[in-house]
């Protein structure tokens, strides 16, 4: 049988990601000075999990650098060597190395070879390192060295820590005082190993170690057949046995050879090493032995419970196991259950099946809608139970609704846990010192928003860090501390989210602004606002940095992430004392998929209005309406002159009345551009669940959207941006 | 009656895996997440055998071959450990914690349903 | 399955008896005009009849894309193919349906006169396309198949409501 991995990859990224953002929260956290063996531990588990995941899916690059990443940390939770910055710096990079390994197996990009290269030898250099005198250095080199012919310096580590507890019983393994001195027998062992597999082979070389020593004296490949020399105090019953099980029969000789004298002192500390499976032996036959079948897939313990081997079973459960133990065992673990984390409390499901739910509670909502209609026409008098069952309907749909909703909103930890990172690498390299504070992690935000806000949120702190922080000495002479902060908040107010870049920086300089913004060309007057000063900063082309640093100096960026908080239906703005700091906040509507709108009409047709542009709507009178010439109709509306967007001109629509004053204008503001809608009437305010017209038809000009209302029918919702700055 | 397996790992990408290749050999599958949920569940009904992971957290998987075998149900069922670690050490340790056997991870769905015929009849 | 029709239609004969063997298609037939069209079945969701009510305009956009409906949750365009492929005049009448498609995972409604059935056809009967003028480009056409007497068309649907020609996918701009 054979399965398509490939099936597993997804979840292999999604909990691989996941890892790597635990191990770098951890390796931030982690205090070098004292270290937690927790937080060790639980860094060591994070590359183990990895590597074992990447191991499964074959991705060996991922597996070689978490299996280095390993390597160390298994030597530092140890204890063997001591944790230092350095070294948290590497596993830093290393982390990074495999995030850019993960999104080359996503096909999203590749790890940059001589930095994986740069960063193996980093970690091999800290592996490797002696954590000073050790009372069994000797002993150390000369097992290592065994291994290393088979295996260097990959399992140098294990190695080192597994000779210290077996070097007494290594050499007395090696004795050959042992086989001479108890009732031994030497077999010749001839057999076929055709048809067997490696974990097979490995399986029975395992258990003829158990019942004596062996030496193999042909194996090779080519050749089907083996050759052994086994030297044992078991019978030969035994001996055949054992290899019966795994050989044919048919092709399985064995000769005994000689038999050595018998012993009087069988009770010697040698011959109790040798007879009793113990963990002492078990590693010592492996160790003296050679390591050509270290690499089978799976193999079995001769005699431990269940084993497909049956000799000798007894005795070992009789060794491990006691019967009236078990009231230890629930002890035990109930000790461990203090530690219990809220992992097994969650579980992961696919976004596509929790759209797919909340589709299916708009549905519910608007045919609840249509049931209420349809109810409020029944007499209540008649029909109270039919009355009292709808309102408790109502509440149960709108409750539904919430919980269903609050499925898709993350906390903005998800997004806030990138930039310690961020700030400790950027501060490093610029020189400066930054403390990064946040604030509200907990928070929740629609999930398609907390990705979509991680890129502009990072911009804006690469900024802060870059322009707004100044270096310590500057910071010192202006009477600061010579430690900057960035401060990350959120938190909601009303239906919004908002999210707040704050530093205590050097602030914006309205001059060196305006000055910028006149050499741009960019139209500006004395009497703008400070607001409007900072604003200038998200436009195009805009940088006020005196040289261009590859941190955020660039020129683009500040208006790209306007755009794309825009893009989000959010909004930015800015405030910034000179000398004092600079904080920037953006307002993002709590989900993507909800909407509160003031439904309108045009003819016969009913659209949806985002109510957060909206500041007011006014019949207009006769007096208040010019036609500027190239600008169309303008509007006044407390002195200001507005266009007017006539919507039925905008959708080809006959609309009731094309008299303005007929109409109702809606005045819209969209960020700091305003624009007077006419429309024939205003029905109402609704929260409407948005729903994606692209997704089976195409964009719209002036649409952004659609929704689906009470009565099953489907309106559209007015780009309302788009549409005033057509006007502008 | 299908012989139901417990698939004890920490990692999810693997226990997938697993449940998936065992499922459809036949196998009924139960998932823990770690030792400690493997203890648990193991404690609520007798499993045909145990697959289990090391290193994990809260209970390791040595620590789960103790418990188990500690409990009169689960002294001759086969439990088998996943490890990355091919040391004769970690073989050694599982061997005196009572493993019946041993996976080496990583492992292909083939030689994974080889080893669990092996052990259960 | 009458043994009369066997004896009239041996081609026909032929493809029911060795459906094993044989690639046999299923396709869903509708009258355009004087024409009739055969669209594989897989891609058809479901047949619903028209409602003139339910439909929301969508404003600038061609006449034969006669808005959008709500169908169960999903925003879905209805097409008039009479009016597209200028059918003289569409009219809608009882025997007016929407056949609703799923194609590339887009789901849209096409209005027809009217669905005739459900047919099997064998592969290996349909015969290529001919340079002839139907309604529909023949680039869009996968093959003649006939049923009775008469012929028909074979329209790769999903080809067809990908065009550019339709215009219901926003085409990749430069």
């Amino acid at each position: 049988m054979s399965t398509d991995l490939e099936q597993f990859y997804e979840v292999f990224f999604e909990e691989s990601s996941e890892l790597l953002a635990e191990m770098e929260a951890c390796l931030l956290g982690l205090d070098v000075n004292s270290p937690s063996i927790e937080d060790l531990n639980a860094i060591f588990r994070a590359a183990h999990s990895i590597k074992g995941g990447a191991g499964t899916f074959g991705f060996t690059d991922m597996t070689e650098m978490t299996h280095m990443l390993e390597t160390l940390l298994d030597r530092l939770r140890k204890g063997e060597l001591q944790v230092r910055s350095e070294m948290v710096d590497a596993f830093l990079k290393a982390g990074d190395v495999i995030k850019d390994q993960l999104a080359g197996h996503r096909g999203d990009g590749t790890a940059d070879p001589a930095v994986v290269k740069e960063v193996c030898e980093e970690l091999q250099k800290f592996s490797e390192e002696t954590p000073g005198a050790t009372p069994t250095n000797n002993g150390n080199n000369e097992v290592s060295a065994e291994y290393s012919q088979e295996q260097p310096q990959q399992e140098a580590v294990a190695v080192i820590e597994s000779c210290e507890t077996e070097l007494s019983s290594e050499i007395g393994g090696e004795s050959p005082i042992v086989a001479e001195d108890t009732n031994q027998t030497v077999y010749q062992i001839e057999f076929s190993t055709s048809g067997l597999s490696d974990g097979a082979k490995e399986n029975l070389f395992f258990n003829l170690k158990q019942q004596g020593k062996i030496e193999v004296l042909t194996q090779s490949n080519d050749s089907e057949t083996c050759h052994l020399r086994m030297t044992t105090t078991a019978p030969e019953e035994d001996v055949w046995e054992t290899l019966a099980f795994i050989v044919d029969p048919a092709n399985l000789k064995i000769d005994k050879v000689e038999e050595t004298e018998e012993s009087d002192n069988s009770t010697s500390s040698e011959s109790t090493t040798q007879e009793v499976p113990s963990t002492e032996s078990t590693e010592k036959t492996k160790v003296s032995s050679s390591e050509e079948f270290e690499s089978a897939p799976y193999g079995f313990f001769p005699g431990a419970p269940a084993s497909p081997v049956e000799s000798s079973a007894k005795e070992v459960n009789a060794s491990t196991v006691t019967a009236d133990k078990s009231n230890q065992s629930l002890a035990a673990g109930s000790s461990t259950k203090a530690a219990a984390s809220g992992e097994t409390n969650s579980i992961r499901v696919s976004i596509g099946k929790v759209d797919q739910m909340i589709n299916l509670v708009g549905e519910l909502v608007i045919t609840q809608a249509m049931l209420a209609q349809t109810t409020s026409e029944i007499d209540p008098v008649i029909s109270e139970k039919l009355h009292s069952g709808m309102s408790q309907l109502e509440r149960n749909t709108r409750d539904l609704q919430e919980s269903v909703m609050s499925i898709r909103m993350l906390p903005m930890s998800f997004v806030f846990s990138r930039y310690p990172r961020v700030v400790r690498d950027l501060a490093a390299k610029l020189n400066k010192k930054v403390e990064l504070k946040t604030v509200g992690e907990g928070t929740e935000l629609d999930k398609g928003l907390i990705e979509k806000i991680a890129d502009p949120l990072t911009h804006l702190v690469r900024n802060s860090l870059d322009h707004g922080i100044e270096l310590p000495e500057k910071r010192i002479a202006a009477g600061k501390l010579a430690k900057g902060t960035i401060t990350l908040r959120a938190f909601q107010q009303g239906g919004s989210i908002v999210i707040e870049v704050g530093d205590d920086g050097a602030g914006l300089n309205r001059d060196k602004i305006m000055a910028k913004a006149k050499e741009r060309g960019l139209q500006v007057h004395d009497g703008m606002s400070d607001q409007e000063v900072w604003m200038l900063i998200f436009e195009p082309g805009f940088s006020t940095a005196d040289k261009v640093t590859d941190v955020s100096g660039r020129g683009v960026g500040m208006d790209v992430v306007k755009r794309n908080i825009q893009g989000m239906g959010g909004r930015v703005e800015i405030n910034s004392v000179f000398g004092v700091g600079t904080r920037i906040t953006i307002r993002l509507p709590l989900t993507l998929a909800i909407l509160d709108g003031l439904s309108v009409t045009v003819g016969d047709q009913m659209f949806i209005v985002p109510l957060t542009y909206i500041t007011e709507s006014l019949q207009p009178s006769e007096n208040d309406i010019r036609t500027v010439s190239g600008r169309g109709r303008v509007v006044q509306v407390r002195g200001e002159y507005l266009p007017v967007i006539a919507l039925h001109e905008v959708f080809n629509i006959r609309p009731k009345s094309s008299e303005i004053k007929d109409g109702i204008l809606v005045i819209l503001d969209a960020d700091g551009h305003k624009a007077a809608m006419l429309v024939d009437e205003l029905v109402g305010q609704h929260q409407v669940v948005i729903k994606s017209l692209e997704s089976n038809y195409r964009r719209v000009h002036g649409v952004s959207g659609a929704t689906i209302m009470g009565d099953g029918k489907v309106a559209l919702i007015l780009d309302t941006t788009g549409l005033v700055m057509s006007t502008q | 009656m299908a012989k139901t397996i417990l698939a004890v790992d920490d990692s999810a990408s693997i226990r997938q895996m697993v449940s998936f290749t065992l499922k459809g050999a036949g196998y009924e599958v139960i998932e823990a997440v770690d030792g400690q949920d493997a203890f648990d569940k193991a404690k609520q009904r007798t499993f045909n055998l145990v697959l289990t992971d090391i290193n994990m957290p809260r209970m390791d998987g040595l620590k789960l071959l103790e418990n188990l075998r500690k409990i009169s149900q689960y002294q001759s069922i086969p439990i088998l450990m996943l490890t990355t670690e091919s040391a004769n050490e970690m073989k050694a340790k599982g061997r005196s914690a009572g493993a019946t056997g041993w996976l080496v991870k990583p492992f292909n769905p083939e030689s994974l349903l080889e080893v669990i015929k092996k052990v259960i009849k | 399955m009458s043994q009369q029709q066997t004896a009239a239609m041996p081609t026909s004969a032929n493809s029911v008896g060795e459906t094993a063997s044989q690639q046999m298609n299923e396709f869903l037939t509708f009258r355009l005009g004087a024409e009739e069209y055969g669209i594989d079945i897989l891609k058809v969701q479901e047949i619903r009849g028209y409602d003139s009510e339910a439909i929301t305009q969508i404003a600038n956009s061609p006449d034969f894309i006669k808005g959008v409906v709500n169908l169960r949750g999903i925003i879905v365009p209805i097409i008039d193919m009479r009016i597209k492929f200028m059918l003289g005049n569409a009219e809608y009448d009882q025997f007016t349906v929407v056949i609703i498609l799923n194609v590339g995972g887009r789901v849209m409604g096409i209005v027809v006169d009217g669905v005739s059935d459900v047919i099997g056809l064998d592969m290996d009967h349909v015969r290529p396309t001919p340079e002839f003028g139907s309604i529909i480009d023949t680039k869009y056409i996968t093959g003649l198949g006939t049923i009775d007497d008469r012929m028909l068309i074979l329209v790769d649907i999903e080809k067809l409501m990908a065009s550019e020609d339709m215009g219901l996918v926003d085409q990749a701009v430069n």
